[in-house]
Order: structure tokens, then C-alpha cells, then sequence
């Protein structure tokens, strides 16, 4: 069973009312054709109107939906002949990012993305989805690896935040990110980057600095989760919904911002109530992506990402 | 502090100081000065000749930019940049804006970093001083802005790119525009080193979060100063999600130094020599000849 949001509950018992007037009328033999029909109709209107209005709380739900497609779900999806390669061959192999080889539409390229785990047992083993310096280490050397053989590179960004651990800061967290942002800037293949649910600070953008950036409609990206925000500026974390608001951290809102290329459209109610149609609208939109790129030189596609992020910020001159 | 007057072991002390707003500046004003490590007191003027260490136990205190120009540079070298350069307000944060005013009037900068060009020893580099006085240090638009054209500089001059980093991190009243700043500085410095160039980063009390996840950390050579603060989460953050204690000198420059991630831990009054030495020792030549 699906778990249901707040915000959606109104579609969710209209559905099963319809359901049940629909067995009734199987069993009782009573026609009830129309009045389904019109409940229908209302609920076409009614999921419109909801999932058309999503605030930015309702998003913050939806991109930590315990359901929420993960990287593993879109490579499954979109790819085939995938191959997980492992290790940063430095220290150890961090289950919280996942990365290999695979072929789209026959193609080869190199997928890496954070990677949750869907019960408390693969959490634990995935550290949910926050990665450690080795984490970012082998994402790192598989993009390297993925220049040497002229592939293009898909991120999948998908973390509450890097971990913040001992042993983390003892590998060098802060070095292990500012390694890869230097290094992706220099990358001589397409890197692209798509935001699947949270895009937590840091360690989020340790697997970011691509040329193009998109972000599934309930993902978000902020330099800091809505609570830590709300009990920073506010002293209260109970006012994350408000924190939500103020800090603009849905893809729209970074659309509007210029920071990412296109908000990839969720089917009604988040990716999670339909995956196949997911991964298709997130084929169309890496396609087209990598169409784009795939047109210009070596250095072209340094200049592109240098431009791409030289420009952003906002500043009075 | 009242306490004070009535501890044994405290003989010497007939008085109490109640410290004034006034007092617990970092920014010395007054005729002595307390060492927050060694609390002893200081002659400001014997502070400042010992570069704002103290002669007791050798702590490292903060400095302002200004401050730091002044000891790493020779004398009237330096030319600032990009002082014009405003903070907007681009999430309409209420009064983020007086904040960022505020700041400015204390401080004499537009911004948590003076950047600009200079000599050390006759040798031009382009330098940027974050300055932790201004809103802790962190990185906002303007901030990352300025770094990026400082690096910017120091590619079209070809000459070494030099920081000195003091940040809490990310400015959160810029949200996701700030985060962005850690890319954009990357993708200046990237552009820097390709181009062969030199470029060292000094971290000084504190370098923590995403400026610490940034450009602090991908100098040629890192060095720090003794003791400082350097780390990516905070330690309270760490605690409460590891549930145990951490070592006293955890996220010390010298437990980095211990575990891999600096070049070296430089005391400040031999900070200016060893850069220098570095940027000699970097100078282009057309050709060797040994």
C-alpha cells in the first residue's frame, strides 16, 4: 500500500468512494453508471486542482516519499546491460553511491547516483543515501574513467546531505567534494545531472557541477533541509513548511532562479505511482540532453559548464 | 565573572571585570585585550607587534582582512577589487539586508572577503582574506562573486592565486544561490590550474561547511594556521548523530594535518616567508638550466 500525504487526501477517498459504489453496483444491481461517471468527472477536477497547486511543502513530501523511485529504479528503467562497478580504490566501497557502466538506446555511457534504501535494512547497509569521502572518491573515478573511454556521464542526485561523521572528517569529506567539483568542471564529456529527490547541500552538488541540470517537479535542492533552515533563522524547527516557502528549493523555483535547464513533469501524485511513465518522461528530457552536448568539442563543453555556473548568483554591481 | 571574585585559587584578582559589548569585540580597541584560550590579558599594542598571537600560549586570534594585508604583504602593494559589489536580498529575507549594512559599517568591507592584488616579497600574486567578522565569514553571491574574479585576475595575469579562508560555510539567507558559489569558484580555479598556475590556500580559524567542501580545500598546497577549526559538519551536528564524544582536538589543523589533509601547519609570524618561498619556487622560467 501506497502511504498516502496530507495534502492528497481529499483525491485518495474520493478514489476509493468510486471504488466502492463501483463494486455496489456489480452486486446489487443497481445502476449507478452516472452517478460514478460524475464522481469521476470531479475527480479528474479534483486531482487537477490539487496536484496542479502543489506547495512547496506538499514537493518536500513527495521527493521523501518512502517509495520514491531511486537511482537503481531509473537505471533499471532506462538503461540495459548495466554494470555496477565498485570501490574508490583508495579505502572502501560506499553502498550510499552507486555507479557503473550500461548501454541507453544502445549506447555506452556511466550512470553514478546517491542511492537509498527502500526498508530500514538496506538503509542501514546505504547509510541513507549519505555518502562518505569514498563515496564521492569512486564516483569520481568512474567519471574519470568515463572520459578516458569519451562517454557521457549522468548523475543522479538523491541525498539528505553528506554524512556527518568521524570518520567521514577524518577521510576528508570537505576534500572528497571540493575535489569533484574541481574536476567535474574539467571533464572533456557531457555530464548531466538530474535531481530524482532530495538535493541536500553538498553532498548533493558533489555530484552536480554538470552541463545540464534537471530536476524531476517534486525534487528539491537547497543548501540546507527545510528544518535546519527553520531552526537556524528561526529557532524553531516546526516552521520547516515556512522554511520551505522562504528558501525556494523546488525545481520550479530553481527554474525560475536560472540555475537548472528543464523541470522533468511527474505523472499525478509523485514518480512513485507510476515508474514506467516516469522513466519515459526522464528519457525524453537525457535524450534531448544528450543530443545537445553531444555537438560540441572537448573545450566546448568545459566553456559550456563554465559559463553555465559563472553566471549564477545575485548581486547588486 | 562574578564567580571569579570568590574563587580560592584566584588571589591575585581584587575585582571584577564585567565584560561591555564593547569588550567582547574581536576587533580590539581598547588598551588591553583578553586571550579567549589563556583568558590572561594582553597589552593590545604587544598583541598586535606579535601579530595578534598571544605571547602566553601562542594563540592564533582572528584577524580582519584589512589586518592581514597589512602582515602578508608588502607594503603598499595592495590594490583592492570589486569593493562596488552589493548584496541583494534575492529570497526577500527580513532584515538580511540591515544585517549585511550593519556588517559593513563595522568591518570597512562591501563583504566577507577583500580581494585585490599585491606583492609578497616583489612578487605579484592576486589574494583574496575572507574576513569572519562579517557575517561569520560565510558565502553568499557577492562573496563568491568576488573570489571568482579574484581567480579570474590571476589567470589573465598568470600569476598565483592566494586565499585566506574564514567562513562558517554557505550563507543560508541566499539558499541555493549560495551553494552555487562553491561551483562557480571551482569551475574560476579549474580554468587557473589548467593554465599551469599556483594556487595555495590558508585556512585560519574557522573553515567549516561549504567553503571548507570547496575552495579551501583544492589549494596546489593547503596550509593552516595552528589550531584553527577546519571541517565540513559541525561538531555538535557530528555528536548528536554519532552519540559519542569527540576528541578534543577533533577538526584542529593539527588533526587534519594528522589525518592526511594538509601540506603543513604554519605559525603566522612565518606564514609571509614560507608563501613567498612557495611562489619562488613556482616562478616560470623559459628554460632550466642547472
Amino acid at each position: 500500500m501506497v502511504k498516502t500525504l496530507p495534502f492528497e487526501e481529499p483525491v485518495v477517498q474520493l478514489k476509493s468512494k468510486i471504488e466502492e459504489l463501483k463494486e455496489y453496483t456489480t452486486k446489487a444491481e443497481v445502476d449507478m453508471t452516472v452517478e460514478i461517471s460524475n464522481l469521476e468527472d470531479r475527480l479528474k477536477k479534483l486531482e487537477q486542482e490539487i496536484y496542479e497547486n502543489m506547495q512547496p511543502w506538499d514537493r518536500v513530501q513527495v521527493a521523501r516519499h518512502p517509495n520514491r523511485p531511486t537511482t537503481k529504479d531509473y537505471i533499471q528503467l532506462l538503461c540495459t546491460n548495466f554494470i555496477e562497478l565498485h570501490g574508490d580504490r583508495l579505502y572502501g566501497d560506499d553502498a550510499a553511491i552507486i555507479g557503473g557502466i550500461a548501454l541507453l538506446e544502445g549506447n555506452p555511457i556511466t550512470i553514478i547516483g546517491h542511492q537509498r534504501g527502500l526498508d530500514t535494512k538496506e538503509n542501514i547497509k546505504r547509510n541513507f543515501g549519505m555518502p562518505h569521502p569514498e563515496g564521492y572518491r569512486k564516483a569520481l573515478r568512474l567519471m574519470k574513467q568515463a572520459e578516458k573511454f569519451n562517454r557521457p556521464i549522468i548523475c543522479f542526485i538523491d541525498t539528505k546531505g553528506a554524512y556527518p561523521g568521524k570518520a567521514a572528517e577524518e577521510r576528508g569529506q570537505s576534500e572528497a567534494i571540493a575535489r569533484n567539483l574541481v574536476e567535474m568542471a574539467g571533464l572533456k564529456v557531457p555530464v548531466i545531472s538530474v535531481v530524482i529527490g532530495e538535493g541536500g547541500s553538498g553532498g548533493a552538488l558533489g555530484l552536480g557541477v554538470s552541463n545540464h541540470i534537471h530536476m524531476l517537479e517534486n525534487s528539491t535542492y537547497s543548501v540546507i533541509s527545510p528544518e535546519g533552515a527553520a531552526t537556524i533563522l528561526w529557532k524553531d524547527s516546526s516552521l520547516s513548511k515556512q522554511a520551505a516557502e522562504a528558501m525556494k528549493i523546488t525545481a520550479p523555483d530553481l527554474k525560475k532562479m536560472n540555475i537548472i535547464d528543464e523541470v522533468i513533469k511527474e505523472v499525478y501524485g509523485g514518480a512513485h505511482r507510476d515508474l514506467q511513465a516516469q522513466a519515459s518522461y526522464m528519457k525524453e528530457t537525457l535524450l534531448r540532453s544528450l543530443q545537445t552536448l553531444s555537438k560540441l568539442s572537448e573545450d566546448e563543453l568545459i566553456a559550456d559548464r563554465y559559463d553555465k555556473f559563472r553566471a549564477i548568483g545575485e548581486f547588486i554591481e | 565573572m562574578v564567580r571569579d571574585l570568590f574563587r580560592k585559587n584566584n588571589k591575585n584578582k581584587k575585582y571584577a571585570t564585567i565584560p561591555t559589548e564593547k569588550a567582547k569585540n574581536d576587533v580590539p580597541e581598547g588598551i588591553m585585550m583578553k586571550c579567549p584560550e589563556c583568558r590572561k590579558n594582553v597589552f593590545t599594542k604587544d598583541l598586535m607587534k606579535n601579530l595578534k598571537v598571544c605571547p602566553s600560549c601562542d594563540h592564533h586570534m582572528k584577524m580582519t582582512a584589512y589586518e592581514r594585508v597589512e602582515i602578508f604583504l608588502d607594503e603598499n602593494t595592495f590594490e583592492s577589487m570589486d569593493d562596488h559589489l552589493q548584496t541583494d536580498n534575492p529570497l526577500n529575507f527580513p532584515s538580511y539586508s540591515e544585517k549585511i549594512k550593519s556588517d559593513a559599517k563595522k568591518t570597512g568591507l562591501n563583504e566577507a572577503v577583500l580581494t585585490g592584488t599585491g606583492e609578497i616579497d616583489e612578487q605579484k600574486v592576486v589574494v583574496a582574506i575572507m574576513d569572519s567578522h562579517f557575517r561569520m565569514g560565510s558565502m553568499g553571491s557577492v562573496v563568491g562573486e568576488k573570489i571568482t574574479r579574484a581567480v579570474e585576475k590571476a589567470t589573465e595575469l598568470q600569476v598565483p592565486f592566494i586565499i585566506f579562508t574564514a567562513s562558517g560555510g554557505a550563507r543560508m539567507q541566499e539558499g541555493v544561490l549560495s551553494l552555487m558559489q562553491m561551483a562557480k569558484t571551482s569551475v574560476a580555479l579549474r580554468r587557473h590550474s589548467d593554465n599551469g598556475l599556483l594556487y595555495i590556500s590558508i585556512l585560519t580559524h574557522p573553515t567549516t561547511g561549504g567553503v571548507s567542501a570547496s575552495f579551501a580545500s583544492v589549494g596546489d598546497i593547503n596550509l593552516a594556521e595552528p589550531k584553527a577549526l577546519i571541517g565540513f559538519a559541525g561538531r555538535r551536528v557530528i555528536e548528536q548523530t554519532v552519540r559519542e564524544k569527540l576528541p578534543k582536538d577533533f577538526q584542529t589543523a593539527e588533526f587534519l594535518l594528522d589525518h592526511g589533509q594538509l601540506d603543513a601547519v604554519i605559525e603566522r609570524k612565518d606564514m609571509k616567508e614560507t608563501v613567498s618561498s612557495l611562489v619562488k619556487m613556482h616562478e616560470r622560467k623559459e628554460v632550466t638550466t642547472w
